[in-house]
């Protein structure tokens, strides 16, 4: 049985406009108009127990808005949602202990206090033992590198330090279901690395199932086999991130060194030209005449290197944002 | 039972130490609260050339106690709720499974104990200037004073909470209470004591939930005649209602919640 499931999800928000200048001002004091914004318009989709599913979409593209719905922190306009077996928006205590949300941007310890205070409220509000919580505290700490922070002052540790506390926070109860919305933002790449391994180790240790939203492209390949794409509060990709690559790259980049220069009209006729210079070529082939053209380069040209790579996944995704379409 | 006891412990624990991080705040806090001792130099003032059916004594010892009342009903959940709905740091909170209210409580409650040691610094520093005025009302008095001043927090608390609400439609829900600060400094007895209002102001003024807010504790406690059991009946019943009241804006601003800035 699935463990999320939207059907149909929409989400539109009324949003305040107000022309710039003294007039504007004016009137928007004495006749304000509202706009309706479509954040999020039916997607659907299914999330089975452990999978780990990256939720991907350009700034306002609706994901935030999605999983503030999935989590029951906001009230669909319309369409169907089930976590857990639970209508979320009800907020019944258990269906939250299943679940977690962890937002880049918002913290839920308290600043001024030792990280430990905070993690002793949650224990209380989840109803975790003494024994339980020392346990948890203890293994999450060393899952985390976290030793000695615990007891300092939020507002006195790193970013990165505080990234995992609140990770930490977010986690004490052992949810079933992970929602995360940007965990790694503003950290440094080691961070960055450590919180994935943590995160993997998580999921494998809890059979926790996963929905994450990213911009860093590592964070998705690191752990995601499968993701979703929304563009404007549409769902428009659903399936395994090679599957995505296949569909967006079906092209091949071709870096050729001459053994002397070429004309670049020779050259168009084996692909389209990224870049010439001198002897080093640049060429993105279709994948489906990648090994006619290659052997026709080899044959035709003298080549004193040859590498083929697949482009980036940045660069396919951004080309699938730009034209915000899957065709 | 087991649980709920240890999550408040927990909650007003963790809340005082937070409160006591800041001890010059507080002691700011408790000394900005002192509006009455400077309305009772002006009354006592007053009183010793007209007849107000109060005594200089009286004026003295009534602000006192409205200043020991003010220490113990102090709210400021207001402010704290519109920057979480505005902030969208409501939205950690919507996330336990506890309501967010007991949060805010726990806070305002350990805030009281905090507090407590810089308002008797302040109240003994009162006796010294003015030692003519000290008094110490009999035990049924400051138990009956105890019940009726954590009543008039209660009662205060939910008024504020409930104005807070309108925090999910307007943005500057605080600004209600800036408006209500208006009636409630006027009828609440703390510029004036209701007994030197004209009778119909006063009549109106006790149906409604403002002087129980300060007048009535602060008489109780000073000794001036007040009638206990309609008192406690006229506050349980705003209590009531502006309970029933804020649990309704509460579902339904929920719905209208959008966990904004993230």
């Amino acid at each position: 049985m699935s463990v999320i499931i939207a059907e149909d999800l929409t989400k539109v928000y009324p949003v305040a406009v107000k022309e710039p200048g003294f007039k504007g001002t004016l009137r928007h004091f004495f006749k304000r108009t509202y706009r309706q914004v479509n954040a999020v318009q039916k997607i659907s989709f299914q999330i089975e127990p452990g999978e780990v599913v990256g939720f991907l979409g350009p700034n306002g593209a609706g994901k935030t808005t999605t999983l503030k719905m999935l989590t029951g922190l906001i009230y669909p306009s319309s369409g169907k949602v089930e976590v857990v077996g639970h209508n979320p928006f009800k907020r019944e205590p258990a269906f939250l202990k299943k679940i977690t949300l962890l937002m880049g941007q918002k913290q839920q310890l308290i600043w001024d206090l030792p990280a430990l205070d905070s993690l002793k409220i949650n224990a209380e509000v989840y109803g975790i033992s003494d024994a339980d919580f020392q346990r948890r505290v203890g293994e999450l700490t060393e899952m985390l590198s976290l030793e000695e922070k615990l007891t300092q002052p939020v507002r006195k540790l790193s970013l990165g330090e505080r990234m995992k506390a609140e990770m930490l926070a977010a986690l004490l109860h052992q949810p079933k279901v992970l929602f995360l919305d940007e965990p790694t933002l503003g950290l440094d790449v080691n961070a960055q690395v450590k919180v994935r391994e943590f995160l993997r180790t998580y999921n494998a240790h809890y059979g926790a199932t996963v929905l994450l939203t990213s911009h860093y492209m590592a964070d998705i390949t690191a752990l995601c086999p499968r993701v979703i794409l929304i563009y404007a509060g549409a769902l428009i990709y659903d399936g395994s991130l090679e599957g995505l690559l296949d569909r967006f790259a079906p092209y091949r980049e071709v870096k050729i060194e001459l053994a002397q220069p070429c004309v670049q009209e020779k050259l168009a006729a084996y692909g389209e030209i990224e870049a010439v210079e001198g002897c080093m070529v640049r060429l993105l082939v279709q994948r489906e005449h990648l090994t006619r053209t290659v052997a026709q380069i080899l044959a035709e040209l003298e080549v004193t290197d040859l590498t083929i790579t697949a482009p980036p996944i940045e660069e396919v995704i951004g080309r699938v944002f730009r034209t915000g379409t899957v065709t | 039972m087991n649980q709920v006891f240890r999550t408040a412990k927990a909650l007003v624990t963790v809340y005082y130490a937070y409160m006591v991080e800041y001890r010059a705040e507080l002691f700011l806090w408790a000394l900005s609260g002192s509006l009455p001792f400077i309305l009772m130099g002006v009354w006592m003032e007053a009183a010793q050339g007209r007849q107000f059916g109060l005594g200089p004594l009286d004026f003295a010892r009534y602000f006192l106690a409205a200043f020991i009342t003010r220490q113990f009903t102090i709210v400021w959940v207001i402010w704290d709720f519109e920057k979480e709905v505005l902030s969208g740091q409501l939205s950690n909170r919507l996330l336990q499974p506890i309501d967010p209210v007991w949060r805010h409580l726990a806070g305002h409650f350990a805030e009281r104990f905090a507090r407590l040691p810089f308002a008797a610094a302040l109240v003994g520093f009162f006796f010294i200037l003015y030692p003519q005025s000290f008094w110490i009302p009999n035990l049924p008095t400051a138990i009956l004073f105890l019940f009726v001043v954590a009543l008039a927090f209660i009662l205060r608390f939910l008024i504020q909470y409930t104005l807070a609400m309108l925090a999910f439609w307007t943005e500057r829900a605080s600004a209600l209470e800036e408006f209500w600060f208006l009636f409630y400094l006027f009828l609440s007895g703390l510029i004036a004591p209701l007994e030197v209002f004209p009778p119909e102001v006063r009549t109106f003024a006790l149906w409604t939930p403002f002087p129980y807010l300060v007048h009535f504790p602060a008489s109780l406690l000073s000794g001036l005649p007040v009638n206990v059991g309609q008192g406690i009946l006229v506050m349980l019943g705003w209590c009531l209602l502006f309970f029933g009241l804020n649990r309704w804006l509460w579902r339904k601003g929920l719905k209208e919640y959008s966990g904004m800035g993230a």
